[in-house]
């Protein structure tokens, strides 16, 4: 479904892209994990067009995607931002519904309102959520907010950020099961950013473990504890003693 | 010798390249002119937010500057025993410099800002990047409805600027310098040109689009984090207060230079 062959990506002399091999089959979920300014964020970045690769190929269901019309590419994407990157300015529904309101996938506003609310009770959120501004919601209520967005026009690929930074335990387990559920219950394809080690165990088909810029490991989840390989073990244990540097 | 050479050079260069990226910024904005799919609230939401609640400080501006101008001509004009020509005066300052520029300095200082911060914002915090993967073009969202409302919106601002300027003029001759408001009104009436109001509607409107670029242009370009929303602010403000004296220069010299 989704092919990232060679990719390389530099800003100024900071090679952060080395060579990225990356498969990901259609209706699998996906985790990137890998230590602070690996390039996991440039990483999807490049394959939604936000971020232009300096060399390599990027195929969505075998299709270059730098060849492909950027509208109907994009309206196949969901994407959850690192910090929600609500429109401050809209309220919640709105946010929601962004994409059912305007370009190809417009709708009549009663009828995207009621997606919206529909979208908002899916990730736990009630109605009387939906007329607030982002500003008066909760950092995790934030989340769920952008995850109904993500979710809105029902896309085949979501890309998920960060999902669970900045949350407490018990509501990055909250957002952590939606995810699951969502991208089981939607067989939509799915790439997670995380650090977090819970919320891998709790996404992921499979895993894969940026290092160096480039794809240092990558697997079912359910080997990745008997991986052998010495930096993954250092960054599922977390420990500081390993071949990864701690201070990068 | 090459090592200051080199400096120049990199500073004629850099200075270039910043031409280039501004005019290729405003060729893409006007481009999206001709390109659905359009934004109409947004469009609207800018003309209120530029345009009605611009009013006050453009009123306020105005009306002082009026008072003052007619003030200083009297005062000016009585060592040449000429104080009769206040309300022409403050007519063809009002109309022709004063109202223009002091109403595109304060769009500069209020909406330029304002742009800027929240483009420059919603950069930082990835707001433009969501746009982007909801299939909507930041220039076209974000970019164009700002400028067309600001061009629009200006010349209105100015003509109201330019009435309530020549008010302030009128208040402070028949009140306090003891001008007969009938002769007063009349002489203004009579001075004026139709050259004099279609060069100020004409200065309006590309004060309003350069205050509204600026912001826009100099919010799209921001650094991250709060370091760079601020310096966008500020380049923004200090490259439009600049253009807009830039513009009224050429532009006088365009209408007025015999």
């Amino acid at each position: 479904m989704i092919l990232l062959s060679d990719l390389h990506k530099t800003f100024g002399t900071n090679a952060v892209l080395r060579g990225v091999d990356l498969h990901v089959p259609r209706g699998e979920s996906m985790v990137v994990i890998g230590g602070s300014g690996t390039g996991k964020s440039v990483l999807i970045k490049c394959i939604l067009g936000l971020i232009t690769p300096d060399s390599g190929t990027i195929a969505v269901d075998g299709q270059d995607v730098t060849r492909a019309d950027r509208d109907a590419f994009l309206a196949r994407f969901g994407m959850l931002f690192q910090g929600g990157a609500l429109f401050d300015s809209l309220p919640v529904w709105q946010n929601v519904a962004f994409r059912l309101l305007r370009g190809s996938l417009k709708r009549p506003k009663p009828e995207a309102r009621e997606v919206a609310i529909e979208k908002l009770r899916r990730v736990g959120l009630s109605p009387d959520v939906a007329d607030r501004l982002p500003a008066e919601l909760s950092g995790g209520m934030q989340k769920r907010v952008g995850l109904a967005r993500a979710i809105a026009a029902e896309p085949e690929i979501i890309f998920f950020d960060e999902p669970t930074t900045g949350l407490d335990p018990i509501m990055a387990g909250v957002i952590n099961d939606l995810i699951r559920e969502i991208v089981t219950e939607m067989g939509a394809t799915a790439i997670t950013i995380t650090h977090d080690m819970a919320s891998v165990r709790a996404i992921a088909d499979d895993v894969a473990m940026l290092h160096a810029g480039k794809v240092r490991w990558s697997g079912p989840v359910g080997q990745m504890d008997d991986s052998g390989d010495p930096y993954l073990h250092q960054f599922i244990t977390g420990s500081a003693e390993g071949p990864i540097e701690a201070i990068r | 010798m090459r090592r200051p050479l080199g400096a120049i050079g990199a500073t004629v260069l850099g200075l270039l390249a910043a031409i280039g990226r501004l005019a290729l910024f405003v060729g893409e904005t006007v481009s999206h002119l001709v390109r659905p799919p359009f934004y109409p609230r947004e469009f609207g939401h800018a003309l209120v937010q530029i345009g009605y609640f611009s009013l006050p400080v453009v009123g306020l501006t105005a009306l002082f500057t009026g008072g003052a101008l007619a003030l200083q001509i009297y005062a000016g004009g009585s060592r040449f025993d000429a104080q009769a020509v206040v309300p022409q005066i403050v007519a063809i300052g009002m109309v022709r410099e004063l109202g223009p520029v002091l109403v595109g300095l304060m769009i500069a200082a209020r909406v330029t800002s304002s742009i800027a911060a929240e483009i420059a914002t919603m950069k930082v915090t990835e707001q433009i990047d969501a746009l982007v993967t909801l299939s909507t073009h930041p220039m076209k969202y974000l970019t164009l409805p700002r400028v067309l409302a600001a061009t629009l919106v200006m010349p209105v601002l100015v003509g109201i600027g330019d009435i309530i300027g020549i008010f302030g003029g009128y208040l402070v001759g028949t009140e306090r310098l003891g001008f007969n408001s009938a002769a007063y009104l009349k002489n203004t009436a009579d001075f004026l040109t139709r050259l004099d109001i279609i060069s100020s509607l004409v200065k309006g409107a590309v004060f309003g689009f350069i205050a509204a670029l600026m912001g826009c242009y100099y919010g799209m370009q921001s650094d991250r984090g709060a370091m760079g929303v601020g310096r966008a602010t500020k380049s923004s403000v200090v490259a439009a207060a600049v253009l807009i004296l830039a513009a009224n220069f050429l532009l006088t010299e365009a209408f007025f230079s015999a």
